[in-house]
């Protein structure tokens, strides 16, 4: 493979296209596709071909606004609809090239303001399966271009001008942890993608492996050209079928063009992928986890140093990159550092996806600039709290993260802001509460989670988290002192300080953070027992006199 | 490499120590006489850094560590007892106390349980965190050893020196946060096992009642793991 053929397989993807004179494209995701898109393809097709138009009707990844799914977007001209149903084929297509079905507007309003595609800007236009799809919008030009072009040190250049950092949650700069790989010596090294996402409410990473693998895979093979690793894996939850399935099939694609395999693009660069399969351990997206559980051994993680950079997988340099971080990394080598490095805040660049859920008007996967506003997000983008209620407050970044309240609406995103604020990027989760949530019973469910999840290796995360849960739950009920308080205030210190890996550490930031903008809420359960929000059943002990 | 590299000052409770740099900071400052109280580590055995009590306060560093696994470092400032290291380890000995049933006038191991002596080392009086009471299995079908579950603290230590010593993989952990267990082979009674040699290690490693010999009790409890360290030094002799 080379410039040229590259470019003939798009011209001939192109030429493809140009035999049609509409695109229907039909989102096929997990939440459109759970409500029978594949049914509305196929009767817009057969539709289209009685009809005798020149139409294309093709399979997408989804397209962002589940909300308003199942969603179809027509080309050239753009038109979007919402909530399709298969009865509707007849409409749409006699539709194409006159005026819009009107009463299948989606009404997405400020959806799409504000947004920036750089993660997903294939999305809606390419079948997630068709290779030659993605090579048409550019695809496989980095991975060419890195490996006829630049040199390893180069590329690491690159990524480290671009200020990209870890998108898994952690933010640490993607430059530097390749840079790192690629200094320890080794024969053998080897990069893992982390598509592990097991946040509540979170998914990002399960959107784009469905809908634009292709993107990911040149991520990873550009990485292993930069660190010198020749195989690589993906760690995807087997809770993601759609996604291992568009991805295994994704992978054959890449090397039946010769993406993947031995002597890629006719260099000597070889490198290839596997999959595996976590098996529905939260924990295991942990790196040193993650390392043991395609190790075939039990997901627990290790004390670190080593990290997995110097010893990983079988003991050998890993680079470990979260699955948004890989699909960064193409447009930065297409575009050079500092177009990214052009996006975002002083210290956190470039985009960020998020998936918002909850209390929330239009509910979908969105992709801003760093530095925009919550509120931009979540009254602009997601058209805010629906049913006329009040909002409340964010949770971001999972279990790990925290529940920042009305008065942060106007904190820019960045990583060190929502640090800052007592919540965490984390992978990109962004649920929304209004005044029907109960603060407490939040915290309760975020630490029910990581009892349940924690592995049980180290004591303070395994004893501590369900203590604390019974505290919460005490609380919850209205059995609860201020000495539980106490209790729990101080229990969340002790495991957050003596945890071994970061689900124990940052188990007790739900509860710190809520504790911090809602304690009013804890002392109505306490001194009152009474659940402001009306969601607890907080019965106060019968005190029973002689 | 010369002599002189392979060596590293630091100090740990201002006391200046020299220690070779492979070692930990557990093993310079027990060398030294230093006392940081441990759980899941023993001499002979690989570490896990599970227990969390053994952890230090070394300048610089943004978060506690454990000495057992991290290495010295030149110039290193370690600080193994202070209020706040010692209150944490007090409340994790309390989890551990009231997660099972850990009740000291009960227990064969009465007098001779490293949990136990932690709490009268740690000056632990009482135990404020209520106790969970979980119900667990006790397996005394294998025909000298029996299996309290009810004391376990899932250190491992029984799995590693199985695994690393004995060579039988017999033991290994199921489940996971406050439903993990150790068990037999795959979860089948200890006395069924077919992979467990009775050699007994298991028992003499394990730091609580949860593993015991079953005509003893008491004081003839004590149980003797000195033998590991003895036992690998014998083994690297050979290769």
């Amino acid at each position: 493979m080379n410039v040229e053929e590259l470019q003939q397989i798009a011209a001939q993807a192109q030429e493809e296209r140009d035999k049609f004179d509409y695109e229907v494209n039909v989102c096929m995701g997990t939440s459109c596709l759970s409500q029978h898109s594949d049914r509305i393809r196929d009767a817009i097709a057969k539709e289209a071909e009685s009809c005798g138009k020149k139409c294309h009707v093709r399979r997408t990844g989804c397209m962002g606004p589940c909300a308003a799914g199942p969603m179809v977007l027509v080309e050239p001209a753009g038109t979007q609809y919402g909530h399709v149903r298969e009865g509707d084929a007849k409409d749409i297509v006699s539709a194409l090239g006159g005026d819009p079905v009107a009463r299948l507007d989606p009404r997405l309003g400020s959806y799409f303001e504000g947004q920036h595609f750089v993660v997903l800007e294939n999305v809606g236009h390419i079948d997630p399966e068709k290779v030659d799809e993605y090579v048409a919008r550019g695809g496989y030009e980095a991975l060419l271009k890195v490996l006829t072009e630049m040199t390893p040190a180069q590329v690491i250049e690159q990524i480290s001008k671009s200020g990209l950092r870890g998108r898994g949650g952690g933010g640490y700069p993607t430059g530097l942890k390749w840079d790192t790989v690629a200094k320890v010596k080794g024969a053998q090294k080897y990069v893992i993608c982390n598509g592990d996402e097991g946040d509540p409410g979170a998914f990002m990473d399960r959107s784009v492996l469905e809908s634009d693998p292709q993107r990911v895979i040149e991520g990873m093979a550009i990485a292993a050209y930069a660190i010198g690793a020749t195989k690589g894996y993906v760690y995807v939850r087997a809770e993601y079928p759609l996604a291992v399935q568009r991805l295994t099939v994704a992978l054959r694609e890449a090397r039946r063009r010769g993406f993947l395999g031995n002597a890629i693009c006719e260099t000597t660069f070889s490198f290839d992928i596997d999959i595996r399969l976590g098996a529905g351990a939260f924990v295991c997206g942990e790196e040193t986890a993650l390392i043991a559980s395609i190790e075939g051994k039990r997901g627990t993680p290790r004390p670190r140093p080593p990290y997995p950079a110097v010893s990983g997988l079988w003991g050998d340099p890993t680079l470990i990159n979260n699955v948004e971080t890989f699909a960064n990394v193409p447009p930065i080598i297409r575009h050079g550092g500092e177009w990214f490095s052009s996006m975002g805040t002083a210290r956190s660049k470039g985009t960020k996806v998020f998936a918002l859920t909850g209390k929330i008007q239009r509910t979908g996967l969105v992709e801003v600039p760093m530095g925009m506003t919550l509120r931009q997000i979540i009254f602009g983008i997601g058209g805010g709290v629906p049913d006329g209620r009040k909002f409340k407050a964010v949770q971001t970044g999972g279990p790990s993260g925290g529940c920042l309240p009305e008065e942060h609406l106007d904190l820019s995103i960045s990583y060190d802001a929502l640090i800052s604020a007592g919540s965490m990027m984390g992978s990109g989760g962004m649920i929304v509460m209004d005044d029907t949530s109960c603060m407490v019973s939040v915290a309760r469910f975020f630490m029910e989670f990581c009892m349940t999840e924690s592995c049980g290796k180290c004591v303070p995360c395994r004893a501590g988290t369900v203590q604390m849960y019974n505290l919460l739950t005490k609380i919850c009920k209205g059995e609860a002192t201020r000495r539980d308080l106490d209790q729990l205030t101080e229990l969340c210190e002790v495991v957050g300080a003596t945890s071994l890996c970061g689900l124990g550490q940052t188990a007790p930031n739900p509860v710190l953070s809520t504790l911090r903008y809602f304690r009013h809420e804890y002392l109505a359960h306490i001194d009152e027992k009474r659940c402001p929000a009306g969601v607890c059943e907080c019965s106060p002990a019968v005190e029973v006199h002689a | 490499m010369s002599a002189e590299s392979n060596v590293r000052t630091l100090t740990i409770d201002g006391e200046e120590i020299s220690a070779r740099a492979d070692q930990t900071i557990l093993e310079a400052a027990r060398e030294h006489k230093l006392a940081i109280p441990t759980l899941c580590h023993l001499d002979g055995l690989s570490e896990v850094g599970a227990c969390r009590m053994c952890l230090v306060e070394v300048k610089g560093a943004r978060r506690l560590l454990p000495a057992c696994v991290t290495r010295v470092e030149e110039g290193m400032e370690v600080t193994t007892h202070n209020p706040k290291i010692d209150r944490y380890r007090t409340m994790i000995l309390e989890l551990f106390f009231a997660e099972r049933n850990h009740i000291c006038s009960i227990c064969v191991a009465n007098g001779n349980c490293e949990l136990q002596s932690l709490a009268l080392t740690l000056g632990m009086t009482h135990v404020e965190i209520p106790y969970q009471y979980p119900q667990l299995p006790v397996d005394a079908s294998h025909p000298r050893f029996t299996v309290d579950h009810n004391r376990c603290v899932l250190c491992t230590r029984c799995v590693r020196v199985c695994s690393e010593i004995e060579g039988a993989n017999t033991w290994g952990v199921m489940g996971r946060g406050a439903q993990s267990l150790v068990i037999t082979d795959l979860k089948e009674p200890w006395g069924e096992s077919e992979t467990c040699t009775s050699c007994g290690k298991c028992v003499q490693v394990c730091p609580t009642g949860a593993l015991f010999e079953k005509d003893r009790a008491g004081s003839k409890v004590r149980k003797q793991p000195d033998f590991l360290p003895y036992l690998r030094i014998m083994r690297e002799g050979e290769q």
